[in-house]
C-alpha cells in the first residue's frame, strides 16, 4: 500500500501527514486529526452524515479520499463555530427550529447548508430545500429542518447569536 | 423561529429549546466510534457468504499473518465467553441457543464465524477477506412459504415453527361469520423492514482490573445493556459499566446487545486489550436483526348496520435465524381488537424460522394490527356503501362505553379516537374536499383521501421489566439541580423533558438542571427507551423525587423562617414565604444549611438535598389515541404517489414539549411513509439480501416527507403527572392512513384490495391500475 505526504488547512491550523492511498478523508478527519463530528453513516455517499467543507464546497468526506485534499483547506462542524462559542446561524436555526433528534446526520447538514449560505450568499428556500434531499435524517421526517432552512432563507437569522 | 419565552416557572406543556442539540450541532457530541483509549483494536467479522450449510475447514493461516493482525478469533478461540445470550426480557423466552460466532453451522448470510482483531479496521477487513471457510453448502428456506415445507433450518428441530400464538377456541365464532349481513376480507404481505439507524451498532469493550469491563456501545438504555452483558457472561452487573452519551437512533434495533457486539466484548476478554466494532452499512443491511415480513388475513363480519360483530385474523411472521426473540405475534393479537366496540376475535399466529438474518424489533412491533384492521376496515366501508369515516363513528368505543374491556383483555377507560377525528375534521373539510377528488377525476387526476384511528398502548405496554423508572435528584450546594434518571435517549430529548418536569417542580430555571442518563453505574435500573414509556414512567419517577425534595425544602424553610410549611412557595430559584413581606431565601441558601449547617434543620431531619423514588404506574396500560388523514395525488401514467397533505390529530395525555411529541410524531410517520412507499430489504432465492445499500434500500428523503398539521388532545392519563406515550403511535398509524389514500384515489379503477403486497412502489400500483383496466 502506497504512502504519501499531504498538506491541508483543517479548521484553520496547518496539518500535515503522512497517510496510506486508500485513507477516505472521512477516516483522516475522525482518526488521524480527530474531528468526530465528521459522521460516517454509510460510507457509499448516500447519508450526507459526514459532509465537510473542502475549498469553499460542501464535500462527502466518505467519497473522497484524504490524498485528494492535498493544499486543500477542510473545514469540519467543528470549525464552523467561532472561538466565542456562538452558534453558526445554520446551527442556530437547526436548534430553534427542533431540527434534529439523534443528532447523527445533523453535522452533515449543517456543513451542507453552511456551504450554501456562506459569504454573500442568499439562497433561496428552494434550493436548500432541494439539497436537503442529498441527506438522510431517520429521526425528524425533515419537518424542523425545513422550517429552519426557511427561517434561513427569509433571513431570519444572519445575526449570530451567544445564546 | 425561537421558542415562546416560558411564563414564570412553567416549562412542562412549553416548547423550550433542547438542551442536547448545542453538543450535537457543533461536534461535541459522543457517539460510540467517538471513543478512544489507548492501544484500542479493531474488529471485523468474517461472515458466511452462503445461506446455509456445514462448515467443513477453515484456514486462518494467510489471515492470522498480516501484519498488523493480532487475533482471528473463531468460536473456539472464545472459549467459555462463547457462551448464549440473553435477551432484552432478562429471562428465557425460548427460541435456538445463539451465540456470538457459529460454531460448524451456518444458518444465513451474514452469519458471524470468525471475528478479526487488529491495528485498524482497514488491516482487520483485509484479514477478514483472506480467511477461507469451505462450506458443505444445503438448500435454504427463504421465505415463509419455503419454512412450511423445507427442511428445518435450526437441525435438532422438527419444524420451522418458531412460535405459535392463538385465541382460545370458540365453538360459536363461525355462527357469527354465518349469520353476518357482510363479511369481508382482505390480506397483506408486509415486506421486511431495515431499521436504518443513521449510526449503525457499534461497541468499544475495555477489560480491566480483575474481570471488570468499561463499554462503550449503541444501546436503548446502558442498564439494560449492562445487565444483558452481565446474565450473558455470568458475570455481576457492578463490575459492568456502560456508558451511552449518544446514540444515533435505537428504534428497537439497540434494545440488546446482540452476537457482534458480544463477539467484540468477548474478544476484549479473551486479548485482555481494548476492542472496538463498528458496524458498517453493508453489515447492517445484512446483519443487523431486522424487523416486520408478515402475512395477515383477516376476516371481519358486520351486521346490517355495518357494526362489527367478529374479526378473524390469520397471522405469520418471518423470524429469520435468530431472532431477538422468537414471535408470532402475540402483541398483534392483543392489540388487533384496537378500540373498537368489538366482542369475537379470533387470532391464529406462527412464527417460522428461515434462513435468513433474524428477526428484532422495530418501533411499534404490532402495527401489523392496525395496518390490517384500519385497511379491511375501508374494504368494508366501500362493500357496504358507507364512507370509511362512518364505519369507524358506528364502531369505535365512545365515552359512555368505557370502562371497556377487549376481546383480547386489554382495558379501555379513557382513550378518545372519536373525539381526535372529531377534532380532525374540524380542520378538514370533507365535503370540499370529496367535490375536489370528482373534479380532478373528471381530468384524469386522481386524488385519495386516507382515515384510519387508533389507540396506541404505552408505558408498561404489559411487559414486566418495562413498568418501572427511578429518578435520583440532588440539589446541589451551589443551588444547582443534578438528577441521574434511568431513562435513557437515541435522540428522544429526554435531557430536555426530564429536566422540564423537574425544573418546574422544583421552581428552579431550566438552565440550572442537568439530567445524566449516560452512564449504568451511576443511576438505578431501567429498560430505557423501548414500548413509548418514558414520558410517562420516567416522567412519573422524576415528578414524585421531585416532590420528596418540595416537602423537605419547605420544611427547612418554615424551621428556618419561623412559617409554616404550607406557606412556603418555590418558585424562580426562590423559596418563598407566602403572606410576608418578601421573605424567602435562595435555593443555595437552603442547600447550605441541608448539607453543612445541620443545627438549622429541624431536629428529626436528614442532612443532605437528595431523594430518590422508583415510579410504577399503577395502570399496565397507558393509551395514546389519535387519528391521522392524509390525501395522496397518483399520477397515473407513472403510479407515483404524491403525498399533499397529512394532519395528525392525537392525544397524548399532557404534552411535556409539544415541539418533541410533534418530532416523535413526525419522525414515526415519515417511517410509515417509508415501509408503505419505499422500503425494502429483499433477498434472491439462495437467499442473497439484494438491498444492501441506501441506493437500492430506499429511505424517505425531504422530498417523499410532506409538511405534517398536529392536533393536541390532552386527556391527562391516570399516571403521575398525567402523560401519555407517543414513540410508536406515528409509524403505527401512518401506514394505513395511507393505504387507505392510495386506495381511495384508485376507487376509478375498480380495484379488489383484497391481497396488498408492500412497498407500494409505482410500478405496483400500476398494475393495480392495469390489471383492472385490463
Amino acid at each position: 500500500m502506497s504512502e504519501h505526504q499531504i498538506q491541508t488547512v483543517i479548521n484553520g491550523q496547518n496539518v500535515q501527514a503522512r497517510i496510506e492511498a486508500r485513507l477516505t478523508l472521512s477516516d483522516f478527519l475522525r482518526v488521524n486529526v480527530g474531528y468526530t463530528g465528521v459522521h460516517v453513516g454509510c460510507e457509499h455517499g448516500v447519508c450526507g452524515a459526514c459532509t465537510v467543507i473542502v475549498d469553499g464546497r460542501a464535500v462527502r468526506s466518505c467519497l473522497m479520499l484524504a490524498v485528494q485534499a492535498e493544499g486543500a483547506t477542510i473545514i469540519t462542524v467543528e470549525g464552523l463555530t467561532p472561538q466565542d462559542g456562538a452558534l453558526h446561524p445554520v446551527q442556530r436555526a437547526l436548534r430553534d427550529a427542533h431540527g434534529l433528534q439523534c443528532g447523527f446526520c445533523t453535522p452533515g447538514i449543517v456543513m451542507t447548508l453552511a456551504a450554501l449560505t456562506a459569504g454573500d450568499e442568499r439562497p433561496s428556500a428552494e434550493t436548500l430545500i432541494n439539497a436537503l434531499s442529498g441527506h438522510l435524517c431517520r429521526c425528524t421526517g425533515y419537518q424542523g429542518m425545513r422550517r429552519a432552512v426557511k427561517a434561513l432563507a427569509a433571513g431570519e437569522l444572519t445575526e449570530r447569536d451567544h445564546s | 423561529m425561537s421558542a415562546p419565552p416560558t411564563a414564570a416557572g412553567r416549562y412542562v406543556g412549553e416548547r423550550v429549546l433542547r438542551k442536547e442539540d448545542t453538543r450535537l450541532l457543533t461536534g461535541r457530541s459522543v457517539f460510540v466510534d467517538d471513543v478512544v483509549v489507548a492501544g484500542m483494536l479493531h474488529a471485523a467479522f468474517v461472515r458466511s457468504q452462503i445461506a446455509r450449510g456445514k462448515i467443513k475447514s477453515m484456514d486462518l493461516a494467510a489471515a492470522r499473518l498480516l501484519p498488523g493482525v493480532r487475533a482471528v478469533l473463531t468460536a473456539q478461540d472464545l472459549g467459555p465467553y462463547s457462551t448464549q445470550l440473553s435477551t432484552f426480557h432478562m429471562r428465557d423466552v425460548g427460541g435456538p441457543r445463539v451465540r456470538p460466532l457459529s460454531v460448524d453451522y451456518v444458518t444465513y448470510v451474514g452469519d458471524p464465524v470468525a471475528i478479526v482483531i487488529a491495528e485498524s479496521r482497514y488491516i482487520a477487513e483485509d484479514a477478514a477477506g483472506l480467511v477461507l471457510v469451505d462450506y458443505e453448502a444445503e438448500q435454504p428456506v427463504v421465505t415463509i412459504d419455503d419454512a412450511k415445507t423445507g427442511a428445518p433450518v435450526h437441525p435438532a428441530w422438527e419444524s420451522n415453527v418458531a412460535a405459535v400464538d392463538q385465541t382460545p377456541d370458540n365453538p360459536d365464532f363461525e355462527k357469527i361469520f354465518a349469520g353476518a349481513a357482510h363479511v369481508v376480507t382482505g390480506a397483506i404481505k408486509h415486506q421486511r423492514i431495515a431499521q436504518s439507524t443513521m449510526e449503525t451498532r457499534g461497541v468499544l469493550s475495555t477489560p480491566h482490573g480483575e474481570n471488570e469491563l468499561t463499554i462503550h456501545i449503541g444501546c436503548q438504555s446502558p442498564h439494560a445493556a449492562a445487565r444483558c452483558i452481565s446474565l450473558t457472561f455470568g458475570m455481576p452487573e457492578t463490575h459492568i459499566r456502560v456508558i451511552a452519551k449518544d446514540v444515533g437512533g435505537g428504534f428497537g434495533l439497540k434494545s440488546q446487545p446482540w452476537r457482534e457486539e458480544i463477539a467484540a466484548i468477548a474478544a476484549s476478554m479473551v486479548l485482555k486489550r481494548p476492542v472496538k466494532w463498528i458496524e458498517d452499512r453493508l453489515e447492517a443491511l445484512t446483519s443487523s436483526n431486522a424487523a416486520r415480513e408478515q402475512e395477515c388475513t383477516v376476516r371481519m363480519a358486520f351486521d346490517g348496520d355495518a357494526k362489527l360483530l367478529g374479526v378473524d385474523v390469520e397471522y405469520a411472521i418471518n423470524n429469520g435465524a435468530y431472532p431477538h426473540m422468537p414471535d408470532a405475534g402475540s402483541a398483534v393479537r392483543l392489540f388487533f381488537p384496537g378500540p373498537y366496540r368489538l366482542r369475537n376475535f379470533r387470532f391464529k399466529g406462527h412464527g417460522w424460522h428461515t434462513n435468513t438474518v433474524g428477526l428484532g424489533g422495530y418501533r411499534g412491533p404490532w402495527a401489523m394490527e392496525a395496518l390490517a384492521r384500519e385497511t379491511v376496515l375501508d374494504i368494508a366501508a366501500r362493500r357496504i356503501g358507507i364512507d370509511p369515516i362512518e364505519i369507524r363513528r358506528r364502531n369505535l368505543l365512545t365515552a359512555a362505553d368505557q370502562p371497556f374491556t377487549t376481546p383480547t383483555g386489554i382495558p379501555m377507560e379513557d382513550v378518545t379516537p372519536l373525539e381526535c377525528l372529531d377534532q380532525l375534521l374540524k380542520v378538514f373539510d370533507l365535503g370540499a374536499f370529496r367535490a375536489e377528488q370528482a373534479a380532478a377525476r373528471a381530468e384524469g387526476r386522481y386524488l385519495g383521501l386516507g382515515v384510519a384511528t387508533y389507540v396506541e398502548p404505552t408505558a408498561a405496554v404489559g411487559i414486566d421489566p418495562l413498568w418501572s423508572d427511578v429518578a435520583q435528584i440532588r440539589i446541589e450546594q451551589s443551588g444547582k439541580v443534578t438528577a441521574t434518571l434511568s431513562t435513557h435517549s437515541q435522540g428522544h430529548g429526554t435531557e430536555t423533558t426530564m429536566a422540564q418536569i423537574i425544573a418546574e417542580r422544583l421552581g428552579v430555571r431550566l438552565e440550572d438542571v442537568s439530567i445524566h442518563q449516560d452512564d449504568s453505574t451511576r443511576g438505578g435500573f431501567g429498560p430505557g427507551a423501548a414500548g413509548s414509556r418514558q414520558a410517562v414512567i420516567g416522567g412519573g419517577a422524576a415528578i414524585k423525587a421531585a416532590d420528596i425534595l418540595v416537602e423537605k425544602i419547605k420544611r427547612i424553610a418554615a424551621h428556618v423562617l419561623n412559617a409554616n410549611p404550607d406557606d412556603v412557595r418555590l418558585e424562580a430559584g426562590l423559596v418563598r414565604v407566602t403572606g410576608t413581606e418578601e421573605v424567602s431565601r435562595t435555593m443555595c441558601e437552603i442547600a447550605q444549611i441541608a448539607y453543612v449547617e445541620p443545627h438549622r434543620l429541624p431536629a428529626d431531619m436528614e442532612m443532605g438535598l437528595e431523594a430518590q423514588y422508583r415510579y410504577r404506574p399503577s395502570s399496565y396500560f397507558t393509551h395514546a389515541s389519535a387519528a391521522h388523514a392524509c390525501i395522496v395525488a397518483i399520477d397515473a401514467e407513472t403510479g407515483f404517489v404524491k403525498i399533499k397533505r397529512w394532519i395528525c390529530s392525537e392525544d397524548c395525555g399532557v404534552l411535556i414539549n409539544p415541539a418533541i411529541v410533534e418530532g416523535q410524531i413526525a419522525g414515526g410517520v415519515a417511517q410509515g411513509i417509508g415501509e408503505i412507499l419505499l422500503e425494502e430489504m429483499s433477498f434472491d432465492s439462495s437467499g442473497n439480501p439484494t438491498a444492501v445499500t441506501f441506493k437500492d434500500y430506499m429511505l424517505p428523503t425531504e422530498a417523499d416527507v410532506p409538511d405534517f398539521e398536529y392536533i393536541h388532545i390532552t386527556t391527562p392519563s391516570k399516571s403521575v403527572g398525567g402523560f401519555r406515550g407517543v414513540g410508536e403511535g406515528g409509524i403505527i398509524i401512518s401506514a394505513p392512513t395511507l393505504v387507505n389514500a392510495i386506495k381511495d384515489a384508485l376507487t376509478p379503477f375498480n380495484v379488489s384490495w383484497e391481497h396488498i403486497e408492500l412497498p407500494l412502489t409505482p410500478s405496483r400500483i400500476i398494475k393495480f391500475m392495469e390489471s383492472v383496466a385490463a
